[in-house]
């Protein structure tokens, strides 16, 4: 494996961070002195020009062998301690390039549509800042040749995604989803972490300690075999790798944090929670391919979580009434198929769907923000309707997007769909059950997806009347990614066209090299052409019969969609727009559960071990009293008792000085007597 | 001196102690209390004397004798100007006069 | 009648004397009569010196005692006798316990005196004793001597310090 030398991939993640620097801490000033238009400067162009570099990557890439398709850019020595040793490096292989390519592009086109959608605000300059932070903390993740330098981006996109979700933080409600996202998240960071210090031990216990992804990919085989406390080393560590991706990427049990993170503004929804923070657990589930590929166990797990949360999603994005929180449950849903896709092994076909899925995501959340202007901030679908002809470019590439990401055919999200579905069907890690549960999720999507469509765009206006008159087309700054995003939506899907619909499947090929475990996985597949075929048509039916269901409803009017949310006495319908319930539970199960346990440590602490500190303290003073008291009586008293006694006893002795010359003459006579006595007998 | 034997001396000189031992005793005059003394050291006085001649055949009682006079003179001749000051200071020779320094 | 020699009579008269004397000092509630009765008592002892055949310290005894100190004691007694009452000379004071240790000790003498076998030793010629004496004195006890000299050169001192008025400066 030879891996080449630069020494200009550190400008990637580095542009976007002077811009952030920039920005944040002069950004007022020059928002005061020069106007918005040189904040927009300042934050639009770095994220432009790391775009070009990222085309230079790849195009360096290109010219290579596709065996050596490495480039490294260390930068410098950051940790170096016993055999831990972490650098920061920025390292592009074909995954990466893929990555970065997606960021710095579509980050840039929101980048511009943001200078359009935000332009009434006066914290203009912070919500930059923050979008290049965020734009240099994901390349970080991305191109960090280390699982320490990746958890500084995954760290790093967790802070601004806090930063950005509670943007206007004077409502309660932004700042309590901001702090929603971060703590959710940070339970899934733990899981990582748990995993990067298993993996690092492991190796090191088998001599050959790193963190460097090339070299534990080269060592990985030392770690066959090994348990740790009665499991397998490898399938411990990458459940917790997936424990971090389930928080980072919104699966079951952690997703709970997506639909509050609606609160930001569009854009962040746009760029972070549909583009690219969100893929993040894909990504590194990519990366670490080839230690999933060593625990089949995890990767049913990754699958079966994957197909759960897809259909689980759906159920819920079925029946709610904001326009972007109908967005967000259809982002959790389909990064699902993703990691559906990456338990079965089509890691390829997983990056794919999260490649097409950015440029239609993002198209469709930049689109329902065009709609929140358009409609003065109203974002209750119910509200909308009849803006097709008050915004046709809006709506058009909305629509482009909706049937790229129901996949329709001929529209990239058919493709990447597509693969994922047949990939689940045919692996030799797949099986039927995930196919179903993905098909019926597909057309759930569907039936969400054209609801959102018919109720927002056709028929007639349902807005308030000052509303109604308000309703403008988005200016370029706004429209012009729209489209953009809405080509792409269509024409990126060729990359990956598969085999047997005749194209080459390049994206496939171009990746090869990274899923070189993902290999053996391909030939033990099944290569039935008339068994893909089937599939598919099948996957075409079903989308197209949530089109029906939706077209009935929504379109025709011809049933009401208030009495089908009364079936079964309508709990269904509320226990799916209650999201079932689940942040109610979690509430009441962890949050209550975790304030219950510090409220216990809380009671610890003050009673006991305040109670132990000041009972020391009353012992102490008890002594001390203790102490005193044997000092005052006894101490002194023996000494005023001798003190006392020795006045008693002067008194007393005192008492021969009588005087009397008689007395004295007594006593004279006296001694000697008794002396001449003693003398004598 | 035939019949006088030296216990003759003895008991004349024991006498004459005990009465003086008594006035010193009991006499509440300074110079009553003096003149026992001098009685006293008269008696002593005999019993050298009479053991010089009864005793030894030695001169050394005689020479003591003579010494115990002339100190007996000089303790008179103190204690009477002690007594003459305790007269002016008191303006009383009764010895329980003198009780200043008691306790 | 038993053969009483004379040596005999006039001893026990001279011995009675000196008792006698030394009883009325010591009973006597006049301090006069008492240093008079001590004038008695001085005399009889110097006659039993005279007996003993210590002429020289019969003549000395009558010389500083009598002489001397008693003419001291008449002249204290004058000199404080004319202020002081009949009441200093009285004698109330412990008679009865005086009495007891008085007799005690005497008791206690007496006893020893007539247990002890006193060896009989030829005793001295009748001679004068001046000689010895002197003898004695510049011969064997010099020391004494010449110590005694001082000690009445120091009482001399002395008894003109303490006796003196304080003077008025």
């Amino acid at each position: 494996m030879e891996i080449t030398t630069v020494s200009y991939l550190r400008w990637i993640p580095l542009l976007p961070l002077l811009g952030a620097a920039v920005n944040g801490l002069g950004g007022s000033v020059i928002q005061r002195r020069f106007g918005k238009s040189a904040i927009s400067a300042i934050a639009v162009t770095p994220v432009v020009l790391a775009f070009v570099l990222s085309c230079c990557a790849f195009l360096q890439l290109k010219g290579l062998e596709p065996e050596h398709r490495f480039l490294l850019d260390d930068v410098w020595r950051w940790i170096d301690i016993g055999t831990l040793k972490a650098d920061v490096a920025f390292w592009v292989d074909p995954l990466s390039c893929v990555m970065i390519l997606v960021i710095t592009g579509i980050g840039g086109l929101i980048h511009i549509y943001s200078t359009g959608y935000m332009h009434e605000d006066e914290a203009y300059w912070r919500f930059f800042a923050y979008l290049n932070l965020f734009t240099f903390a994901m390349l970080t993740l991305v191109l960090g040749d280390s699982l320490l330098l990746m958890f500084v981006g995954w760290e790093g996109v967790g802070l601004c995604s806090f930063a950005l979700i509670g943007f206007w933080w004077t409502e309660q409600i932004n700042t309590t989803a901001g702090n929603k996202a971060f703590i959710v998240n940070r339970i899934g960071d733990f899981g990582f972490i748990l995993g990067i210090f298993l993996i690092f031990w492991s190796l090191d216990a088998a001599g050959h300690g790193s963190v460097v992804f090339r070299d534990i990919q080269h060592h990985a085989v030392s770690l066959e075999g090994r348990t740790i406390w009665g499991l397998p080393v490898v399938v411990l560590a990458t459940l917790f790798f997936f424990v971090g991706a389930t928080g980072k990427s919104a699966q079951i049990p952690l997703y709970v944090w997506l639909p509050d993170a609606m609160q930001g503004p569009t854009p962040v929804s746009a760029l972070i929670h549909a583009a690219t923070m969100v893929t993040a657990g894909v990504y590194m589930i990519a990366r670490l391919n080839f230690l999933f590929a060593m625990a089949p166990e995890t990767l049913a797990v990754v699958a079966g979580i994957g197909a759960a949360t897809a259909f689980f999603a759906a159920t819920i994005g079925l029946v709610q009434n904001d326009i972007k929180r109908v967005l967000a449950y259809s982002t959790v849903s389909q990064l699902g198929y993703m990691f559906v896709a990456m338990g079965v092994g089509a890691y390829a076909a997983g990056v794919f769907h999260l490649v097409t899925h950015a440029f239609f995501k993002a198209c469709l959340f930049l689109g329902s923000g065009s709609v929140i202007h358009g409609m003065s901030g109203e974002q209750d679908m119910r509200k909308m309707g009849g803006l097709k002809d008050k915004m046709p470019t809006t709506f058009w590439t909305f629509l482009v997007a909706t049937l790229a990401l129901t996949g329709t055919p001929l529209t990239s999200g058919f493709f990447s769909k597509d693969e994922i579905l047949w990939k689940a069907f045919s692996s030799p890690h797949g099986n039927a059950t995930l196919w179903i549960i993905g098909v019926c999720g597909a057309g759930m999507t569907a039936c969400y997806m054209f609801r959102q469509v018919f109720m927002t765009f056709f028929g007639e206006t349902r807005a308030d009347h000052h509303v109604a008159h308000h309703i403008h087309e988005s200016p370029r700054s706004m429209t012009m990614p729209l489209v953009i995003l809405a080509i792409g939506s269509i024409l990126v899907g060729y990359l990956g066209v598969p085999e047997f619909l005749g194209g080459g499947n390049r994206f496939e090929a171009w990746l090869e090299p990274v899923f070189a475990s993902g290999h053996e996985m391909a030939a033990h597949a099944s290569h039935d052409a008339g068994l893909e075929w089937t599939l598919m048509l099948i996957s075409v039916v079903v989308a197209a019969t949530g089109f029906l269901i939706a077209y009935v409803l929504y379109y025709r009017h011809a049933a009401s969609p208030d009495a089908i949310a009364d079936v079964a006495g309508g709990v269904p319908y509320r226990l799916l727009y209650n999201k079932y319930y689940v942040d109610e539970i979690y509430w009441a199960v962890v949050v209550r559960g975790t304030l219950l346990v510090s409220a216990i440590c809380s009671w610890f602490d003050g009673a006991i071990v305040d109670g132990i500190v000041n009972g020391v303290a009353k012992l102490t003073v008890a002594l001390s009293w203790l102490d005193g008291l044997f000092d005052n009586r006894v101490i002194d008293g023996l000494v005023n008792l001798i003190a006392n006694r020795t006045y008693d006893l002067g008194s007393r002795m005192r008492r021969v000085q009588t005087g009397s010359i008689n007395a004295y003459l007594y006593v004279i006579v006296g001694t000697v007597t008794i002396v001449l006595l003693a003398r004598l007998f | 001196m035939e019949g006088i034997s030296l216990e003759h001396f003895l008991i004349v000189s024991l006498l004459v102690f005990a009465l003086g031992l008594y006035t010193v005793l009991t006499r509440k005059n300074a110079i009553g209390i003096l003149m026992g003394i001098e009685l006293i050291l008269n008696a002593a006085n005999i019993n050298y004397i009479a053991f010089a001649r009864y005793g030894g055949a030695s001169i050394d009682g005689q020479v003591f004798a003579v010494f115990v006079i002339m100190l007996a003179a000089a303790e008179a001749a103190i204690g009477l100007a002690i007594v003459l000051g305790i007269y002016q200071n008191f303006d009383s020779i009764d010895v329980e006069a003198t009780d200043s320094l008691r306790y | 009648m038993p053969e009483v020699s004379l040596s005999v009579v006039v001893f026990y008269a001279f011995a009675l004397l000196t008792v006698g004397s030394a009883a009325a000092v010591a009973f006597s509630s006049n301090i006069v009569y008492s240093a008079f009765a001590l004038m008695g008592t001085l005399f009889g002892v110097a006659a039993l010196y005279v007996f003993l055949a210590a002429d020289f310290v019969a003549a000395a005894q009558v010389l500083i005692y009598i002489g001397g100190i008693l003419v001291l004691i008449l002249f204290a007694v004058m000199l404080t006798h004319r202020i002081a009452n009949i009441e200093v000379s009285n004698r109330s004071v412990g008679r009865l316990s005086a009495g007891i240790v008085v007799g005690g000790v005497g008791g206690v003498m007496a006893y020893a005196v007539h247990h002890t076998a006193w060896p009989v030793v030829a005793s001295l010629p009748d001679a004068p004793s001046t000689y010895a004496v002197g003898n004695g004195f510049l011969g064997p006890y010099v020391l004494p001597f010449e110590f005694a000299s001082f000690v009445l050169l120091s009482v001399l001192i002395g008894a003109i310090v303490v006796s003196r008025k304080e003077l008025k400066s």
